[in-house]
């Protein structure tokens, strides 16, 4: 079947079979491979991506076909050309990661969340990545990273998408 | 793992979501969330030939309470977590559910009704409805009927709804004024099925006594089970530590749950028993009584 969706602002037309994953025809049919598969079964988040602007969803967990026609951000959509975004800038200055492989996911969760909640507390940060694993880190400096972030946006709205 | 190849259909009103699913019958699954469906495709526990996709249905996407809590097929739950209401102590027991069933990002696509059609042995809403004694709105060709939650849990991963029909929205009584409920749960990460879990209601009369009491258990049997045993010994009483004991041995004694790699036998029928308790005491003290 024939899908149109809008990736970071491009459009992407494709023949897909129906039971393509969204993970999978970002990673495979547009070469964005920053979109990270762990898990594969909706526990881990690194798949992570944003739909439409307001949603986080696990990109391994939907069929490219359910958004056909409709908006998605991967992790290679935040940044601003060469200028990091707030949230990748944040993670970066804080040691938001080691080995990176959760990173896309954690960030684009956070993306979610600070646009929801855009002063979380500590607890709040945590209770909403609770959903995204991370195995080097032991999550002290994400939580900082999405804290620092949360600072930076709320003082320069203009720097958030 | 990749899902088996099956055709994919985009309803756009219930009515043509209906049509399809009459056209196709059993080879048909209704796609909302997903967040229980597409994993058990990929691991090929369900190898559905036609989807029929849900999530353009706008008349589904609803949360009304007009005397009755009325949850659309396609609410997703972070509408119930966030829902205005929520903080109000005759539904705390929806209010635990909502903050514990899957994880945050799941809770963005996830649907509770999906969940009900789903079925699991270990889920939190179909739990919770038995003790909110929930019934289910059912439509198909020869139109609508309403289903007691009690005769729409048939058994694991299968319910009332029929071939060519669907669960069209979930309602919950709405309960009186001196309410309060509980969810209790423990799972061995956040986002895993329930090891074990209790979910409580009970609204008090004037005199203190318990007037109604809702009481049921997760990962205790084929699919949530009620403890009536609990609920008939509840019903009419004054809350006493003693009362509290009998019941979480009722508890102990309906929960017949798997052993698994969440747990034993044992465990998970002591953890029935206890959270029974630890439910009861916490609805309990929402309604500022100490037992």
């Amino acid at each position: 079947m024939k899908v149109s969706i809008k990736v970071n602002g491009v459009a992407y037309e494709r023949d897909v079979e129906p039971r393509t994953l969204l993970a999978y025809f970002l990673r495979e049919a547009c070469g964005l491979t920053g979109t990270h598969v762990g898990c594969d079964t909706s526990s881990c988040g690194c798949c992570v991506v944003v739909l439409d602007g307001t949603t986080a969803v696990k990109a391994c967990t939907m069929f490219a076909a359910q958004v056909d026609g409709r908006e998605v951000m991967t992790v290679e959509g935040l940044a601003d050309g060469g200028t990091l975004h707030p949230i990748q800038q944040a993670f970066w200055d804080q040691h938001g990661l080691q080995c990176g492989f959760c990173t896309p996911g954690m960030m684009l969760t956070s993306y979610v969340l600070l646009k929801n909640n855009p002063d979380p507390s500590e607890a709040e940060i945590r209770e909403g990545l609770s959903g995204n694993l991370c195995r080097c880190t032991g999550y002290q400096n994400i939580v900082k990273a999405v804290r620092q972030a949360s600072e930076v946006l709320r003082q320069a709205p203009a720097a958030a998408k | 793992m990749i899902p088996a190849p099956f055709e994919y259909v985009r309803a756009r009103s219930l009515d043509e979501a209906l049509a399809h699913l009459q056209q196709h019958g059993g080879d048909a699954r209704v796609l909302a969330g997903g967040q229980s469906l597409v994993p058990a495709m990929r691991f090929r526990l369900a190898r559905p030939a036609v989807l029929v996709d849900i999530n353009s249905v706008q008349e589904l996407d609803h949360v009304r309470t007009d005397g009755v809590l009325t949850i659309g097929a396609l609410a997703r739950d972070v509408a119930i977590e966030r829902a205005p209401w929520i903080g109000d102590t005759r539904w705390s027991l929806l209010h635990d559910v909502s903050r514990v069933v899957a994880d945050p990002v799941v809770r963005q696509m996830a649907t509770v009704v999906g969940s009900l059609c789903h079925n699991d042995p270990a889920g939190d809403w179909t739990t919770a409805a038995l003790a909110a004694r929930a019934e289910v709105i059912v439509r198909g060709k020869g139109g609508e009927r309403t289903v007691g939650i009690d005769e729409f849990l048939v058994d694991s991963f299968a319910t009332a709804v029929q071939d060519g029909e669907m669960a069209v929205a979930v309602r919950f009584p709405m309960p009186d004024d001196r309410t309060a409920g509980s969810y209790q749960k423990i799972e061995r990460k956040v986002g895993d099925f329930a090891t074990a879990a209790a979910a409580v209601q009970i609204s008090l009369d004037a005199g203190g006594r318990i007037g109604k009491a809702g009481v049921a258990l997760s990962a205790a049997g084929p699919c949530a089970v009620r403890v009536a045993e609990a609920e008939s010994m509840l019903t009419g009483q004054t809350p006493t530590a003693d009362l509290l004991r009998a019941v979480s041995d009722a508890a102990f004694r309906r929960s017949e749950p798997q052993a698994d790699l969440r747990g034993t036998v044992e465990y998970k029928k002591h953890l029935a028993g206890v959270l029974v308790t630890r439910g009861l005491r916490q609805a309990l003290a929402r309604l500022g009584v100490q037992a």
